[in-house]
Order: structure tokens, then sequence, then C-alpha cells
């Protein structure tokens, strides 16, 4: 692909928006549905030039009702289209989880394969950007212990058109978060042509040898800028961005493990039933003797997300991973 | 309270004794196709009688009997296209059955094999939905793709009068109002869901009416004569795919019936209905009225009846042959849960397999 001087640099958001053309360009059965998507182009503009390009009978402003949004699509896929829904925010999804765990993620299984529900559920998850109530939450845990869905979660502009992709490539359905607080925070390259980064992989961000970190999503950069800082004390950590939560990526989750011998999981969902409790059980199912300290989970806190003057208190920033981090090394 | 099926109906054609009612016009069927009608529905009796009896000899899980529904299931059915869809819940067999679904399925299903989910690749229905209106938005969708595609197919969802309390099926309904889909939705209005009666489900005086709040026609059909179902769904399908100007292309068919037997094989309705109402409305049972209408235009005797009876035994039994003699597979628990296995499902899939070498099915299996 092209990297050169002529690549655009877009935001993420630019990027899921750009993910929707290229895709909607290649495959005519691709429709994108949800509340507010059409002439305004969405709520964080993910949807932009989609209704000017494709009309309305490929980019539907919907009723308002995430069940009706969720379980049209489920209808729609099953008689051979690929439904994008987007659910405005986390918060919201709660009208259309019956749809979801009940019925997308089981219609394979229970039409033993004659319908499956190929479809991408954008959410725009997470906080950190002073929204209302039931606006910032992170609930990937929910979705991540359903049989039968895929989880992804890009904190990268060229992943999320490449994950996009294969996303709405893919013959099951995907439930695909959009870290918010980075929609706008940094460009990068994103080739205009289409691409795809496989579901299930993880990225190893950072090499290191000391201690490996295992985030996703918008936790990945204040990640990453704490294991700068302390690699200038000279703790050199190996920061993971899983990028898919299910199936999560085992085989380099152990593999850091195994080099490192030490492991914190950092990610803004409460800590509780968190996906942190599984990778540390992961890691001690598969690589126990390697383990030279206890795995530290740095999280959000076992309450109601805040509203939004208290909400950098709850979010893990770059100081609190980086005492997560160094209570893994000096044990 | 059965003297409202009258009063309250928009459509009607057989009266309760089978004679045709005056003004009313019978479908133009030929007469063999009548008379498969009435064999059609004859099949659904002897099926549920049969489906109850497996379970009650515990050789079958818990079933839901349709008796008192046949006329609606099968009227309807009668006049869907091969490339309608049926999206169905748990008390239609009747009609999903009429539309290809092998008879053995359902039997499968409530035995518990995941071999009655197999739906044949050239028969349009959905799996049975267990959770109440989920499968109302599902049909809606099912519908949109097909008016999406250019496609002549209408989409069918039966649903009972408890569903209506449900937000899917408000949002089912209002999204196929607003994306004018070629929907038939079709309301059994049993009049009870579960032990709720149908008073405690609305204040509204029909379900029918509802349809007015989303841009469509409603419409309250006698659902216990298969004609007047018939005639509905037959001009209900018509308006789906072809409107007039200014016509929406969904409908809202509330048939109005009685669920004669209990909820489920697990529900005793003697708890929370008299036996008086129940034989009220026994007296619209759609059989008899079918064979009398028949009877009298000379298309049934005795004779022929004996020779569906049979017939419709043998199939049954066959059915019934062909679940039994399924085995439960542990395997078949860890196919289809992606189109490609993941890692996850494959290892725990190898370690049941390993315990099942190890230490055999009957050990395993052991309380």
């Amino acid at each position: 692909m092209s990297t050169d001087d002529t690549t655009p640099e877009r935001t993420l958001v630019e990027a899921v928006s750009d993910g929707l053309h290229t895709e909607m360009e290649r495959d005519d059965s691709v429709v994108v549905l949800g509340e507010d998507v059409g002439a305004s182009g969405g709520v964080f503009r993910a949807t932009e030039g989609l209704y000017d390009r494709f009309g309305r009978d490929r980019v539907v402003d919907t009723p308002l009702a995430e069940s009706g949004i969720v379980g049209t699509a489920v209808g729609l896929a099953a008689n051979g289209m690929r439904p994008v829904p987007e659910l405005q925010f986390m918060g919201f999804v709660y009208p259309a989880f019956d749809q979801i765990v009940n019925h997308v993620a089981r219609m394979r299984t229970r039409s033993r394969g004659r319908y499956s529900c190929p479809m991408t559920i954008r959410i725009p998850f997470g906080g950190g950007i002073r929204a209302p109530e039931h606006h910032s939450e992170s609930k990937e845990a929910f979705f991540v212990h359903e049989a039968g869905l895929k989880v992804v979660v890009p904190s990268t502009p060229y992943d999320t058109k490449g994950l996009l992709a294969s996303a709405i490539r893919d013959p099951d359905p995907v439930i695909f978060l959009e870290p918010k607080l980075i929609y706008r925070s940094f460009r990068e390259e994103v080739p205009d042509e289409p691409y795809t980064v496989p579901i299930g992989e993880a990225a190893v961000r950072r090499e290191g040898t000391d201690v490996s970190v295992f985030t996703w999503g918008a936790m990945t950069r204040p990640t990453m800028e704490a294991a700068e800082n302390l690699a200038e004390e000279g703790v050199d950590c190996e920061v993971v961005d899983l990028r898919t939560l299910s199936p999560i990526d085992r085989e380099t989750i152990v593999d850091s493990f195994e080099k490192t011998g030490r492991a914190v999981v950092v990610h803004e969902a409460p800590k509780t039933g968190g996906l942190a409790g599984e990778i540390t059980s992961l890691i001690q199912e598969e690589a126990l003797l390697y383990q030279e300290a206890p795995i530290e989970r740095v999280t959000g806190f076992d309450v109601p997300y805040p509203l939004y003057a208290l909400e950098d208190y709850y979010l893990p920033e770059a100081a609190r991973i980086e005492d997560g981090i160094r209570e893994a090394v000096e044990f | 309270m059965s003297e409202s099926i009258r009063s309250d109906t928009d459509v009607q054609i057989l009266d309760k004794d089978g004679s045709v009612l005056p003004d009313a016009t019978v479908p133009d069927l030929d007469d063999d196709t009548l008379v498969e009608m009435y064999a059609q529905m004859r099949l659904c009796r002897s099926f549920d009688e049969r489906a109850v009896s497996l379970q009650r000899q515990g050789r079958s899980g818990t079933y839901s009997t349709m008796l008192g529904h046949e006329g609606t299931l099968v009227g309807s059915a009668f006049a869907l296209a091969e490339d309608d869809w049926i999206v169905p819940y748990y008390r239609d067999q009747g009609a999903t059955v009429t539309h290809g679904l092998p008879l053995e399925n359902i039997l499968m299903y409530y035995m518990g094999h995941e071999q009655g989910s197999v739906i044949p690749e050239d028969v349009n229905v959905m799996p049975i939905c267990i959770t109440i209106a989920d499968h109302i938005p599902h049909a809606t969708g099912i519908a949109w793709a097909s008016k999406l595609k250019g496609e002549e197919s209408a989409t069918v969802c039966y649903f009972g009068d408890g569903a209506t309390s449900e937000g899917d099926f408000h949002e089912g309904l209002n999204f196929a109002g607003v994306m004018d889909t070629p929907n038939l939705f079709i309301c059994m209005n049993n009049q009870w869901a579960i032990s709720t009666p149908f008073e405690r489900q609305t204040a509204a005086d029909t379900i029918a009416q509802k349809a007015q709040g989303y841009g469509f026609e409603g419409i309250r059909v006698d659902g216990m004569d298969p004609l007047a179902v018939y005639t509905v769904t037959q001009q209900a399908r018509e308006k789906a795919l072809d409107p007039d100007a200014d016509q929406a292309r969904p409908t809202l068919i509330e048939t109005l019936l009685y669920r004669i037997g209990a909820h489920n094989t697990s529900d005793d309705p003697s708890a929370y209905r008299g036996e008086e109402e129940v034989e009220e409305w026994r007296e619209w049972d759609p059989l008899p009225r079918l064979e009398t209408f028949l009877r009298e235009r000379g298309l049934l005797d005795d004779e022929e009846i004996d020779a569906i009876e049979e017939r419709n035994t043998e199939q049954v039994e066959a059915a019934v042959e062909a679940a039994e003699n399924v085995t439960a597979d542990p395997e078949e628990m860890f196919e289809h849960v992606y189109a490609e296995q993941t890692q996850n499902v494959r290892e725990q899939q190898e370690y049941l397999r390993r315990l099942r070498e190890e230490f055999g099915d009957e050990q395993l299996l052991e309380d």
C-alpha cells in the first residue's frame, strides 16, 4: 500500500467514515443505519458524506429505537444484506442488548448455519469527553462474555479503517467499539484504498523486557506515555494493544508474558468482572511458571461512571498506570 | 364471549356452524386446495395430540400446542408463495410446516435436538423465537431487505396477544411503517398469555386498532375461520407487494381465536380460567366448521376423512420415528458458533472429547 507523501492523514473518526465509504463502494449489500446517521452525518460525524454518496436506501436514518435498529438489522442480515448499525453511545446499548445477546450472537447457532448475522454494530464508547450521564460507559466485558460475537477496539486511525473493513467483511457479527476520547486526538496516515487489519491479532506497540502492559482503545495512549516515562527510570515496558477482545490473541499475550514475567492490565471499565481478570487468569493457566510478581490491574472503579467533574479521577491516566507498573516491577 | 367473534371481527366467512354467512365471499380456491387446507388442519390437530402425548410419556420436552389455532395457521400459510418468509414464534408450527418445514423438525426441536433447527435451504422460515416479540423487528428487517433487493416476497410474522405489550412489537411495527416494508404481522389473539387475560394485556379494544398508530391498516378477522384468514392474508400480501399509490405496504392482522389447550405442557389452565369459557369457544373450532362447509359442497365425506386421517397418522408416526432416531452428539454444541471455529471453542471441544474418551459417556453423565 501507499505510504508516500500523498497518503492522507486522518483522525480516528475520519478513518471510520473513510472505512465505511470504502466498504460501501466495494459491496452493495452494506447498509448503514441508526439515529442521525444520514444527512447530519452522525453525532460524531462518523458517517459524514455517506448519505450524499449512497443515498437514503443505504444510509438510513431510523426511528429512535435501539432494539429496533439492531432487531431489524438481524432480519436485514439474515436476508442477505450487510448492515452496519450505529448505536450512539454505549450507555444506550441496553435496549438493544436483548437483541444482541439473544439473537445477533446466536442466529448462526440456532439456525445451524442457515442464517447468520454478518453485521458490524458500531458503538462509540468510553469516557473522558465531559459527556452527560450514560454516555461514557465501557462495558466491553458484557459482549466478550457472549459466544457468537466478536469484539474489536481500535486505538489508531490506521487500524480503525482496516479493522472496520475486516469487521464488515466478517461472516459473523462484530461489536466495533470506537474510543471516542481519541476520535480527534491525533492524525496518522490512512490510505484511501481498501485494506484490512486482521481481527484477532494484538499489536505490540512498544517492545520491552521488564513488564508486559496489556491494554486497548483510549487507554493505549496514557499507557504508552507511562511506558516512556518509566523508560527514563530504567524500566523497560512492553505495551500490547489487544485490538480484538474476542477472540483474544492468547498467543501474543502469553509470549509477551513469558518474556517479561510480569504483567499489568489497564482498562477503563470497572475492575470487578472486567477483562483484566480474564487476562490474568489466562496468563496463570498458560504461563504460571514464568510469573515473577502478582499481576496488577489498573482499571476504573467499581462505581457507576461518575458525572464529568469526577471522571478524571475515575479514568486511569499515566501516573496511575505508572504506579501499577512499579508495583509489578518492584515486587 | 363467543358472540363477540361475530360482532367484533371485520371479516368472517363461515358461521359458527360452518355455513357461509350471507353476503360473505368464499375465496376463489379450487376444490382440491380447499380439501388440502382441511387435511392440513387435521394434520396439525393429530400432530398436536401426538406431541402432547410424547411429552406425557417423557419422550419429549415441553411443547406448546396450537389447538384452536389451526384455522389461522393453515389459512394464512395457504395464501403465501414459496419465496415468502415466515418469522415464527413457538406456537405456529402449523404455518411453518405448511410452508415446507419438515414435521420432524418440530419434534426434534422439542426433544432437545439441535438438528430440529436445520431448515432446508429452499424454505424461507426463520428459527422458532422463544423470547417474546423479539422476532418482530427481525421480520421487518427481512421484508426491508426484500424491498432493497427488489424481490417479490412478503414476510409474515406470527405472535400472540402478549407480544403486543413488548417494546419490540412497537419498534418492529413502527420501523415497518416508516420503511414501508412488505410485512404481514399476524397477531393470534388467543385471549390468554399464559394466565394473563387479554384485558390485562391492553386497555385498547382491539389489537388491530394499534396499526393506526403506525400508519398502516389493521384488520380483525375470525381466527377460527380458515377461509376468512386466507382471504385477509391473501389481500394483505397483494397489497404488500403492489400497494396502490398512498397505500402503506404493511398490515396488522388480528386473528381472534382461542387457545383451547394449555399454554404448554407445563401449564395447568384450570388454575386461572373456567371450563365453561373453554367450551364456549370450542364451539367455534375451525375443524368442524370447515368440515361442514366441505361436506355441504360435496367435497368431503366419511371415506375421504378416513383416508386423510390415515395419511396424517402415517406422516406423524414417520416424524416421530425420525425424531426419536436422532442421537444427541455433543460435538454439535461446538459447531456453528462462528463461521470459523475460534481457538477457545476448538480447545473446549477437544477437552470434552478427551473426557469422553477417558471416562466414557456413561460415567461422565452419571448424576
